[in-house]
């Protein structure tokens, strides 16, 4: 009955402002778990919308798949250029306020530079060392899950999710295990702003960046001048041609992405599908009956999670958009949050259905040239989760809701109090 | 329709009588053709249709276009001469019983 009154009155808030002061890029919004009732109404009044103002400046909201598909392979217009803003609707995220660090990367970058430095770090993801390191996840998830008190409550995030994308980041760095924690800790506050609850000012930022731009320096130190290169990811970059003359600032950036990419996407995820399993009893039961289906169920919790909300792109033409026109020099931004919940695009789709017929059609990873790079690492991470999971657990009771994230980027829970069931 | 025969890694052949005009990713999907995922539903954009088009067919299938399909396959796994998206590749009756091979895995 709340769940249901709170529902009806933020589909009211939602419905009841004027459309051009509808401001999706308002954080609070996620951390409410409000913004899909804001999304519903773009999508079905005004797909492509034009919001004059924000804490952003202007921008573009795409709402739709297959316009959100329109600009994601269109780079040669929409350019994801660190010099124009970047990859996300916050332009300090990627200059750090006014007086940040540069941290230039390959996902903000556009060909043939992204090119170069993306096929630099590719081969840690491909098929083959993947295979490798299944042996290695499946081991320290087996560690994780056999540590947690049953019949107790505890944190999901912290425990498992944190802890198990922490844990792949370090062998991925080959990274001093003990340390790990700090891998988490620049993660978070690599994407954050002032007042969400990481830092407090862009100059904290700055700060704790500069440490990690001090110890990523020391490990890429220790591996350059070996003659046998050892595999993991910094001796990649040391050694490929295309990267071991990267700039230290530049060096930092594709760390610090290949850091966030690989840690609170992964994690939202781990949490998220905990989550949807508990708010859908009846496919928990299909899901235990039949453990086969983890398979379509795991691109499908990455699309009902959609764990980054937003990728953004700077028009470098005029370009029309769902009949809109778009001016060179616009801010777009695409909403996979909302493209994900696309009923013209997706059957049923704010249902969590763990065995749809093409569960990979979702827009989380991206698609065309910045489309994400380990997209089958965090598959087989949330698979030999699930895996090890059914292996143990019969229920994974939530508590209470979870608190959100205060982000428009990063779509993901603050925490989510559970109890095991043997 | 046109028979199109798609060849796993490991040598299994999967022959398909396609409709005519669909992409061969399409062909591949519909009769559930193991090895070709197409995540982006035929825009050039994910690369999951990954496929060595058969030398003596490359001819008439022609090679990976400029644009979005070149620039996807540069991120694919073991890429050749002969790749090709198979969302680019259109059925037609002149490529009766052309012959797809499928890489290890897509990526």
């Amino acid at each position: 009955m709340t769940a249901l009154a709170s529902a009806t009155t933020t589909a009211t808030e939602a419905d009841s402002l004027p459309l051009d002061r509808i401001d999706v890029s308002r954080a609070e919004l996620f951390e409410r778990n409000v913004e899909g009732d804001y999304f519903r109404r773009l999508r079905r009044e005004d797909p492509v919308h034009y919001c004059a103002d924000s804490t952003y400046g202007p921008y573009w909201s795409v709402t739709k798949y297959n316009d959100i598909m329109a600009v994601d392979t269109n780079h040669q217009v929409f350019s994801s250029e660190a010099g124009y803003g970047g990859i996300v609707i916050d332009d300090n995220i990627q200059k750090g306020g006014d007086d940040g660090l540069q941290l230039p990367n390959f996902i903000a970058m556009d060909p043939p530079r992204h090119d170069e430095q993306r096929k630099a770090v590719s081969p840690i993801v491909a098929p083959g060392n993947l295979a490798k390191l299944e042996g290695t996840i499946r081991e320290r998830v087996c560690r994780v899950l056999d540590n947690l008190p049953v019949g107790e409550e505890f944190d999901w995030v912290d425990n498992v999710s944190i802890e198990l994308t922490t844990q792949m980041l370090a062998t991925l760095f080959d990274f001093p295990f003990a340390e790990r924690r700090k891998l988490t800790r620049w993660s978070d506050v690599t994407t954050a702003e002032p007042g969400g609850g990481i830092i407090d000012s862009w100059g904290q930022r700055k700060g704790e960046l500069l440490e990690c731009a001090g110890y990523f320096q020391n490990l890429w130190n220790e591996r350059v001048n070996l003659t046998e290169p050892k595999s993991d990811l910094i001796s990649m970059l040391a050694h490929s041609p295309a990267t071991r003359n990267m700039k230290p600032e530049e060096y930092l950036g594709n760390v610090l992405l290949l850091i966030v990419g690989g840690n609170d996407t992964t994690r939202n995820s781990m949490t998220g599908g905990v989550y949807a399993l508990h708010q859908n009893p009846a496919e928990d039961a299909k899901l235990r009956n039949n453990p086969a289906l983890i398979d379509s169920m795991v691109p499908e919790i990455i699309r009902w999670q959609t764990p980054l909300a937003h990728m953004r792109r700077t028009a470098v033409a005029d370009a029309e958009l769902g009949g809109k026109t778009i001016r060179k020099g616009d801010k777009v931004v695409m909403w996979y949050v909302s493209g994900n919940r696309d009923e013209t695009a997706i059957d049923r789709p704010d249902e969590f259905i763990i065995d749809r017929q093409r569960p990979r059609q979702h827009l989380s990873f991206g698609f065309g040239i910045h489309r994400c790079v380990g997209n089958r690492l965090a598959e087989m991470q949330l698979r030999i989760l699930w895996e090890e999971i059914l292996q143990r657990f019969t229920r994974i009771e939530v508590l209470r809701e979870p608190e959100r994230v205060r982000s428009n980027f990063v779509r993901g829970y603050a925490n989510l109090p559970v109890r095991l069931h043997a | 329709m046109t028979v199109v025969r798609y060849i796993e890694a490991n040598g299994t052949e999967h022959r398909v009588e396609a409709e005519n005009g669909i992409s061969a990713m399409e062909a591949a999907v519909k009769h559930s053709v193991p090895g070709i995922d197409g995540d982006c539903g035929g825009a050039a954009a994910c690369a999951t249709c990954h496929v060595y088009v058969d030398p003596e067919w490359l001819a008439r299938t022609g090679p990976a276009a400029d644009g979005l399909e070149k620039s996807m396959l540069e991120f694919a796994e073991d890429v050749r001469e002969t790749s090709r998206l198979a969302c680019q590749i259109e059925v037609t009756g002149k490529l009766d019983g052309l012959v797809l091979r499928l890489p290890d895995r897509q990526h």
